[in-house]
This record gives structure tokens, C-alpha cells and sequence, in this order.
């Protein structure tokens, strides 16, 4: 079988291939970081004929994610549904494919999604639909066509204008800003990011402020804090940062506030007021925003529920009660709004725990 | 199914064309044994290991989940393996003549990126394909020419492209997506022969595994790439042109890519820049559990299609389970390191006696000289 005789060059050849088979097969292995997920396994459909309901984040570990689903059980376990949350590790395009799928196999009743692209699932979630399933679209939305409703923290301009305005008062209404996104595909990430542009273009205060550069850090931690650091050495101009998702703030924050730039460059954004507060009261940020994620988990189970019982359709004007949060009415295209976003500053960061 | 090919000093002869006495084989005991160990090799080989291995899985499985043992399940659970059964077949060989190719996935990315540039323009879906299948022509012959003619390590080059063509794919289409491509295309994609709920196009996935099977084990060519892997400067004396058969390699994994990005993109009716990321490690993790050796010359297609199969029933099923993710993750590690060790292990302990053996029979006869 084999040659009894070895040359050391062999050998080494061989060590070097056993050990980048190796390093495969630990980056295979790895995958992701081991956290525990955030639910235990669930048998899917319910076997005593309970309505199951099943959330499907953009990613699973994902603080922001974390919270929103903290509401969605909350208001599961109120309305007696099962509950389970499923999703992939990476927040990919395709990733969330194949957990529809098995879904639809489960029978479930309510598939509750944050759509990583808008049209990569649309055809599993008709197949889901074509099973009988209702499907609400949370955070970030799918196709219109492939949902029944679709939960919306907020009205998108106005989350867009309290942002960019955050960053005028910030900046004197001058200078060079830059954005930092999740994904260059995200929905939501882009549907604001082209209404703080389109502000930027016709709103006269506005005038003197010009958006330099937009850079993605995927919602990743290590590329987000990369990215800003990328950011403030290609424009050494640049005044402030505006980064529309708490992974991002959180990881510019981390960046700035052990720079040269801390307290000069201005960072607003959405961001987690848990994950913020060291940064607001070590003068690195000044003001950011967000809505209350746990109230857009608990909608969107109560609207859930409301499509299974026929109260609502996804009609344009449908109204549904949510729970203590009170009535929601549909609106136009089959969006429920959950509220508007909160303002968090130094002086009132201390009252919110999320 | 055709056995292992493996290369050792008595099949040498077996790999070279048959002597001219077909007449006298019978009669020939050398070619007697070597049949027989062909046929144990059919039922215990490594590859046949595997095959064995998946009906186990799949056993197992339909017993402990519920609505595992399904038509849907066969449809899911193929569609999602596609992508890393194509790309694995090609990469098989590449793995065998002792190369590797981490590109192709970021090729399956760039031909994905171009497919929704060149539809958004208004070209015909066969104008595309062919584009498209340039692409991977192209892809597969950068990574074969800077490894066959620059004479560069694959590992290195192929990281190098990874990042080049996923990065091409950004410059090509941006954070855009398309979307727009005709349904009656992305449903076919997604269709189902019949009842049986196996998708339509792995009609074509199997003419791919039998072009390659084929290649591998029943072709002059083919016979020859186990010995590249084994070893270079042997198939070169018995005339393998070594550097060719690498090249077109090389190309192969391009190409099929580049079917995998055009099936990515329609299955998922969605062409952007991020599309297969990642699947290269996947592919070759199945390559491997399918009884591929990472240091070349030996491995069959059987065993790699039931790698993958294998693979993705486990994935499958803990889904269906409603088992995290990261879970699979473990279980993957942990298949893997087993199955590429394990034989390592054994060969290290093998080689470890022998050498032991050589030096007292050395010792001995310098004992007796003395």
C-alpha cells in the first residue's frame, strides 16, 4: 500500500495537509460561536390541538433579536400558543429556506419572520402558506405579496428623520457623516438609510450636511468595529457616524470610545439602551434611538393569533386588540405599526432596561 | 457501483491499459485475486462504507422523527442539498490528484451577482446561462493556470480567489438584488417529478454525479488522478500529464460553480452578491466524510454522494427535531474529525511499527556483518 520510504519534503507536505484539513475541519465544526440558543426544542406542531407559533429571526444570538423574542413568548405563552423559535446562525439571504421548510412540514400555524432578503423566502413561504400557515413578516419585511400582515416598529421616515436629526443637532449642521448598515441587502437597514439620503438631499436644514459613504458590518460585531475604524481613517474629516442597527452602534461605540475620536466624532443610530449606556455616560455617544423591541415580539404573536381566529385578514383596516398594548389597526399594504421610537439620552437612559 | 479506486504498487498495472492476453486472464491468478478483492472492496471498501453508513442515517432517522419519512421531506431536503452535492462531485477529483479549490463558492457568488446584472438588462435567459458558464470556465482556469503553470500551492490560491471573486461579485451587482425572473423559471426549479417529490432538476444533478463517476472510474483519465494525488513524480514517469489533468480540474469545479450559482439564483429567485457563502467548507467537509483522503489518491464518488447525503439527512432531520443549529455544528465537527483522524491515526500507528520493524532488521543485519 504504501512507499516504506519517506523524504523529509514529504514528509512535510504531509504535515502541511493534515493541518489544513485540520483547520477545515475546525472552521467547519466552529461555525458560529456556542451560545446556547435561546429556546429549548420544541416537538412543533401541537399535538393537543394547540396553535403552534414559530418566530424565525434573521439570526439566532443576536441581542436586539433576543429582546424582541422575549416579547414574542411573553404573548405566545398569553395566548396559549406553542412557541418556538428557529433560525440560522449567519444572517444569510437563503439561510432562513430551509427552516421554513421544515416549518411547513410541522403544520405550524403562525410563521412570524424577519426577512434577511425580501424575495429569497417568498417561494418557501408560499409553500408554508399553500400548508395553511399564516405568515406575519416582523423587523424586516418580505415580499408583500408572501405575508398575511407585516409588523413594523414604526413609520420607516420617521424613524429615518429622528435619526438624521439626532446627528444636525450633533454636527452644527455641517460637515462629512458616513453610515454604517447591517447587510447591503437588509430591508429595513436600507429602506432607512434612503430616507436619511433623501433628507439629507431636500431638507434645506440639511444643507450643509453630506453623507460621504455608507459601509456594511453584516451585523457582525468584530466587521462592524472594523468597519469604523475603516471608516474614520479613509475620511479623517469625517464628523459623525450614523449606524441603524444596535449591532453596529454597539460595535462603532466600542471603537470610538477608545479612539483619538472619542467625544469629537458624533454616533447616533438605533441601538439598545443596555448595550449603550456605558458609552452615553462616558460622553462617546450623546443620543440615539430605538422603540421598545419587546412590544414589536408581542404584536406580532397577538397579530398571529388574529389571522388564526379570522378577526383580521391583512385587509387595510382590520383592527386587532394586542394584549395590554391595546388596539392595532391594519394599514395600507397589509403593515401594522407597533409606536414611535423612543429618543435615549444621558438624562433618561437609566429608566429603560432593554 | 464501481469500486474504490485506490493506488498501490499490484493495481499500478491495473490502471495502465489491460495486457493484450485478455484470453489467458482466467487463467491468470494475479488477475483472479484482483477480482475478488474488487468484489470484497464493493461491499466493504470505504466507499461502500459510507453507502452503508447512509441507509443507517436515514434508517435511524425515519424512526426517531416524526414526518421525517416523507415525499416532502425528499423534496426539502434534496433541494437544500443541491448546491453542495454538484460542487462536491467535481471537487472530489481535485481532492484526489491532492489539490483542493476553496473558490468555488464565491465562483457560484460571482455568477449569481452577474445572472441578476445581466437579467435586470433585459438579456434572454440562454444568453445568461452561457455567460454564465463562461464565468466558471474562466474562474476554474485562473485557479488551474496559477497551480499548474506558476506552479503556486492550491490551499493558497484558491483562499486568494475566494476573496477575489467574491469580491468581484460586490463590484458586479453591489447590496442590489434581483428578483424579477420569469416564474415559470424559478417554479420549475423548485417543481417536483410526479408524486414522488423529488425536485425536476435532479435529473440533471444525477447526469452530473454520472459524468464525473464515470470520469473517475471508468475513463484512462480518471484511473490516472489517484496516482497524481499519490504521487507526482510517479504518474508523471508513466506518462500522466500531470499539469493538464489538474488544469481541467480545476476548471470542472469552475464550471459546475457556476450551475450551482445559476440553480442557487433561481431556486432562491433572488441573484446578489452574498448568494452560497460559505458552502465551500461545507463540500468539503462531505468530500471528506465521503472517504476522500485531504492528502490525494484515493477516494470514490459513491462515497462522497453518500457523504453529502449523509450530511444533509442529519441536518434535515434535527431541524424537523426542532435541535438548534449550533447543535448541527457540533455534530458536523465532531463526524468530521472522526472520519479524516480516524484513518490518519491508523496509518500514523502502521507506519510508526514499520519503521521500528526496519530499523532492528537493519540493527540485525549490521549485527551480523559485524
Amino acid at each position: 500500500m504504501e512507499f516504506p520510504t519517506y523524504t523529509r519534503g514529504r514528509a512535510l507536505r504531509r504535515a502541511a495537509a493534515a493541518v489544513a484539513a485540520l483547520a477545515t475541519v475546525t472552521l467547519v465544526a466552529s461555525g458560529c460561536a456556542l451560545t446556547a440558543a435561546s429556546d429549548d426544542a420544541s416537538s412543533g406542531s401541537g399535538s393537543g390541538g394547540t396553535e403552534s407559533i414559530a418566530f424565525v429571526p434573521k439570526q439566532l444570538n443576536n441581542p436586539y433579536t433576543d429582546v424582541v423574542l422575549g416579547g414574542g413568548e411573553a404573548a405566545s405563552k398569553a395566548i396559549g400558543y406553542d412557541y418556538s423559535v428557529v433560525g440560522p446562525l449567519e444572517a444569510s439571504a437563503s439561510s432562513q429556506v430551509t427552516f421554513l421548510n421544515t416549518l411547513t412540514q410541522q403544520g405550524t400555524n403562525v410563521i412570524v419572520i424577519a426577512a434577511n432578503d425580501p424575495d429569497a423566502v417568498g417561494p418557501a413561504l408560499k409553500e408554508a402558506r399553500d400548508g395553511g400557515a399564516k405568515i406575519v413578516a416582523f423587523d424586516s419585511d418580505t415580499d408583500p405579496g408572501s405575508r398575511d400582515v407585516f409588523v413594523s416598529q414604526t413609520d420607516a421616515q420617521a424613524v429615518a428623520q429622528i435619526q438624521i436629526r439626532q446627528m444636525s443637532e450633533q454636527i452644527g449642521g455641517q460637515g462629512d457623516i458616513a453610515i454604517l448598515s447591517a447587510t447591503a441587502n437588509a430591508t429595513n437597514q436600507n429602506e432607512w438609510i434612503d430616507f436619511i439620503k433623501e433628507e439629507v438631499d431636500t431638507n434645506p436644514d440639511y444643507a450643509g450636511i453630506t453623507i460621504v459613504s455608507t459601509v456594511y458590518g453584516d451585523d457582525d460585531d468584530a466587521k462592524s468595529f472594523q468597519e469604523a475604524q475603516g471608516l474614520l481613517q479613509a475620511n479623517p474629516d469625517l464628523k459623525g457616524i450614523i449606524s441603524p442597527t444596535t449591532v453596529g452602534i454597539a460595535a462603532t461605540a466600542r471603537y470610538l470610545s477608545t479612539s483619538e475620536y472619542k467625544g469629537k466624532v458624533a454616533l447616533t443610530g438605533l441601538g439598545l439602551p443596555n448595550e449603550m449606556r456605558e458609552f452615553v455616560k462616558d460622553g462617546t455617544v450623546t443620543a440615539f434611538a430605538l422603540w421598545d423591541p419587546a412590544e414589536l415580539g408581542e404584536v406580532a404573536a397577538y397579530a398571529g393569533q388574529a389571522l388564526v381566529d379570522g378577526t383580521i385578514t391583512g385587509e387595510e383596516g382590520d383592527t386587532f386588540t394586542a394584549g395590554d398594548l391595546g388596539d392595532r389597526t391594519v394599514g395600507a399594504d397589509g403593515v401594522v405599526i407597533v409606536g414611535p421610537p423612543t429618543e435615549f439620552t444621558a438624562d433618561n437612559i437609566d429608566d429603560f432596561d432593554f | 457501483m464501481p469500486d474504490q479506486t485506490v493506488t498501490s504498487a499490484p493495481e499500478a498495472s491495473a490502471a495502465s491499459p489491460s495486457s493484450p492476453r485478455a484470453g489467458a486472464r482466467d487463467r491468470d491468478p494475479s488477475a483472479r485475486a484482483e477480482r475478488a478483492l474488487r468484489r470484497r472492496r464493493l461491499l466493504t471498501g470505504r466507499g461502500a462504507i459510507m453507502v452503508w453508513a447512509l441507509l443507517a442515517t436515514l434508517l435511524v432517522c425515519a424512526l426517531t422523527v416524526p414526518r421525517f419519512a416523507s415525499v416532502q421531506t425528499t423534496g426539502f431536503l434534496l433541494l437544500d442539498a443541491i448546491p453542495i452535492l454538484m460542487i462536491a462531485m467535481p471537487m472530489a477529483l481535485v481532492v484526489i490528484t491532492g489539490e483542493i479549490d476553496l473558490s468555488v463558492a464565491s465562483t457560484a457568488g460571482l455568477t449569481s451577482a452577474t445572472m441578476g446584472v445581466l437579467w435586470a438588462a433585459g438579456w434572454g435567459i440562454p444568453e445568461i446561462f452561457v455567460v454564465c458558464v463562461l464565468i466558471g470556465v474562466v474562474c476554474g482556469a485562473l485557479n488551474g493556470a496559477l497551480v499548474t503553470t506558476v506552479g503556486l500551492p492550491s490551499l493558497a490560491v484558491t483562499i486568494g480567489t475566494l476573496a477575489l471573486y467574491r469580491g468581484l461579485a460586490l463590484v458586479v451587482i453591489g447590496d442590489n438584488a434581483v428578483a424579477n425572473f420569469p416564474p415559470g423559471l424559478t417554479s420549475f426549479f423548485t417543481s417536483k417529478i410526479g408524486g414522488t417529490g423529488i425536485p425536476t432538476v435532479m435529473i440533471g444533478v444525477v447526469v452530473v454525479i454520472l459524468f464525473f463517476g464515470v470520469l473517475l472510474h471508468f475513463s484512462s483519465f480518471g484511473r490516472a488522478l489517484p496516482a497524481i494525488g499519490f504521487s507526482k513524480e510517479a504518474a508523471s514517469f508513466v506518462g500522466v500529464h500531470v499539469g493538464r489533468a489538474k488544469f481541467w480540474m480545476f476548471v470542472s469545479t469552475g464550471v459546475v460553480s457556476a450551475l450551482v450559482g445559476i440553480y442557487w439564483t433561481l431556486r432562491y429567485s433572488s441573484a446578489r452578491s452574498d448568494n452560497a457563502t460559505g458552502i465551500e467548507l461545507a463540500v468539503i467537509a462531505a468530500v471528506l466524510l465521503g472517504g476522500v483522503s485531504i492528502f490525494g489518491g484515493r477516494g470514490s464518488i459513491p462515497g462522497v454522494v453518500a457523504g453529502v447525503l449523509i450530511i444533509s439527512s442529519i441536518s434535515y432531520a434535527l431541524r424537523l427535531g426542532g435541535i438548534s443549529d449550533v447543535v448541527l455544528n457540533v455534530v458536523t465537527g465532531l463526524l468530521l474529525v472522526g472520519s479524516v483522524v480516524t484513518p490518519s491515526l491508523i496509518s500514523v500507528v502502521r507506519e510508526k511499527t514499520r519503521a521500528r520493524r526496519a530499523a532492528r532488521a537493519v540493527l540485525a543485519r549490521s549485527a551480523e556483518h559485524a
